[in-house]
């Protein structure tokens, strides 16, 4: 663990022990909610920070299940990558107003270079002629090393892939996050994080927080939950016209949660801003990616909403209560990604007279050319495909000779293991320009190499986590 | 009017919902509009149909939560993504549609809910 002295201008947040008497609110605003969210959404929820004039962080979601595994081979064709491609362009907006008001920017945009990103963060700062940021590092997430090996095959088990591991990376807790902010650090860069950290860790740093009062690290925790998916909780994601309007949906404004001493938490969003806070769009995502609603697992503690409620108590402005918190499990998750194979895409449209029964005839012709070389599925775009399955038995039951569609793009997919095997189906498509059923055109194909996850449970403290500052290490010397 | 008589309608006009997605595991939140219509989706949204209208993907266990006080249901389909978003050949790898396919599913409503139901009035 870094126990660096802060030889920086002092901020908002004195470190210190917890304060003896309850602070005031922290207020948390989302910046991004996924890798590739809009670029433009954090500006008007910083204005929205700076108007407060109350202690506020910043954060930036952009660490979905595949992104790390992504982010390593990245990094592997170039050692200086590997973090958010649109870091900079993410931060560029904010970055001065974040460093001059005290908002605290916390974040998983590390992927698999921490450091990295750190290194682009010094270098905005100094195009846009501002001091360096004083920036916190998170470890410990990252067990592609020979050292971890073991424990993690043991735990896969049977699972354990055969082919080259690319990522291996627990999804670590808040501590080092909160520990980084009570040091001082302005920017906080992590890797795998549990996604609702990012709150969490502002959260219990700024009110205090034990971190075995379950109920305030379960309040926390929902509090991250719900700002995590950026507009997701705040009208993106929701629309459905007639039944679910939100109001100017092309400039969604994304979420503010303000939250109290005693965890309970508010969730708003920037004035003059689209989207819709309603107790509609809270259980909504509230709800996302939720299993059993009394045991969702976080490095940090069970979070149970078994019993949570949700208020609006304001335009705009929606509570989260009855939230309670159990032990925090003795286990992280491990996410293992591997190299798969190829997976080939291709399409073909057929329009007007008997445009189905032509796609279908096509799709008899591939099946016929690729017989027995593993799955092959084919869609029938504008008749069935998202919600067809695999295994095409949805599709053998369409009714096609009543079936009256006149405008159907069908498109296979397949998998196989190399390239040069999967390019076939490209070829194949792209035959039936001239060997495939009449009328047939705009044929369009894609090869891609895809990744394999699995996921294992390994034991906390076989995990080392902690922080260190940027440039402890000699970065950027 | 008959106190007895229900009407057939869509789901999707007494709830709404979203699908999440980890791993081949798909979560889809059902979520009563008004409280007067919780009762009837409680009742009627059961594990058991959820798992016959999904039966194309074949999930192999389907469980319910619900969630009184937000009047919401929380269903988990186990191996319901072909792999997931990874090795899934469909188009939609993470799923993301399904809540808007189970929102299909017919209920039995009594006429007397229509009120307070989404969409045009006119059963």
């Amino acid at each position: 663990m870094a126990t660096s002295t802060t030889d920086f201008p002092s901020t908002r947040w004195p470190p210190g022990p917890a304060p003896s008497t309850p602070r005031g609110a922290l207020l948390v605003g989302c910046g991004a909610g996924f890798s590739g969210d809009r670029c433009d959404a954090a500006r008007p929820v910083v204005d929205a920070l700076m108007a407060a004039h109350e202690p506020a962080v910043l954060i930036f979601e952009t660490l979905a299940e595949r992104t790390l595994a992504l982010a390593q081979l990245a990094r592997e064709r170039d050692p200086a990558a590997g973090y958010e491609p649109l870091l900079a362009d993410l931060l560029r907006p904010v970055l001065a107003d974040c460093l001059a008001h005290g908002i605290r920017i916390v974040s998983n945009f590390g992927a698999a270079n921490p450091a990295g990103a750190a290194a682009c963060i010094a270098a905005l700062a100094a195009e846009l002629g501002l001091r360096e940021p004083r920036m916190a590092l998170v470890q410990g997430d990252d067990l592609r090393g020979d050292e971890h090996r073991a424990a993690l095959q043991q735990a896969c088990g049977a699972d354990w892939p055969a082919a080259r591991v690319v990522s291996a990376n627990a999804y670590i807790g808040a501590q080092p996050i909160a520990q980084a902010l009570l040091e001082g650090a302005e920017i906080v860069i992590a890797g795998r994080v549990a996604d609702p950290a990012l709150v969490l860790g502002p959260a219990a740093a700024w009110h205090g927080w034990p971190w075995d009062d379950w109920d305030l690290l379960a309040r926390g925790t929902m509090a991250g939950h719900l700002l995590e998916c950026g507009s997701q909780v705040s009208g993106g994601y929701f629309a459905d016209p007639g039944y679910k309007d939100v109001p100017d949906l092309a400039h969604v404004g994304f979420p503010i949660a303000r939250i109290e001493a005693d965890g309970q938490c508010t969730i708003g969003k920037p004035a003059n801003t689209g989207g819709l806070i309603n107790a509609q769009t809270v259980k909504e995502q509230l709800l996302y990616e939720v299993h059993d609603p009394a045991a969702y697992l976080t490095p940090d503690v069970v979070a149970d909403i078994s019993a949570a409620t949700v208020t609006e108590v304001g335009p705009n402005q929606v509570r989260l209560g009855g939230v309670r918190g159990h032990a925090r499990p003795s286990h992280l998750k491990v996410n293992v990604c591997s190299e798969r194979g190829w997976l080939a895409e291709a399409e073909i449209s057929y329009a007007g007279a008997h445009a189905l029964a032509r796609a279908q005839l096509a799709r008899q012709v591939i099946a016929t050319r690729l017989a027995g070389q593993g799955t092959l599925r084919c869609d029938f775009i504008g008749v069935t495909s998202v919600l067809g399955d695999d295994q095409s038995q949805w599709l053998e039951k369409l009714p096609t000779a009543a079936h009256a569609a006149r405008d159907v793009r069908v498109r296979w997919a397949w998998e196989q293991p190399t390239a040069r095997a999967a390019e076939v189906l490209l070829r194949e498509v792209n035959a039936l320009y001239t060997c495939g059923p009449g009328g047939g055109g705009g044929v369009r194909t894609q090869l891609r190499s895809r990744l394999s996850t699995v996921s294992c449970l390994i034991a906390q403290d076989l995990v080392e986590c902690g922080w260190r500052w940027w440039r402890a290490a000699g970065e950027g010397a | 009017m008959n106190p007895n008589a229900t009407v057939q309608v869509p789901l999707y006009r007494l709830a709404h919902g979203r699908t999440g997605d980890k791993g081949n595991r798909s979560n889809i939140s059902v979520i009563a509009y008004h409280p007067a219509l919780w009762p009837v989706v409680e009742q009627q949204v059961t594990a058991e149909r959820v798992a016959v209208h999904f039966a194309a993907r074949a999930p192999s266990h389907v469980e319910r939560y619900v969630l009184a006080q937000l009047q919401a249901l929380n269903f988990v389909l186990d191996e319901m993504l072909e792999g997931g978003v990874n090795s899934a050949l469909n188009l939609d790898t993470h799923g993301k549609a399904l809540a808007f396919d189970l929102l299909q599913m017919e209920i039995d409503l009594p006429t007397d809910l229509l009120i307070h139901c989404k969409g045009p009035q006119e059963p």
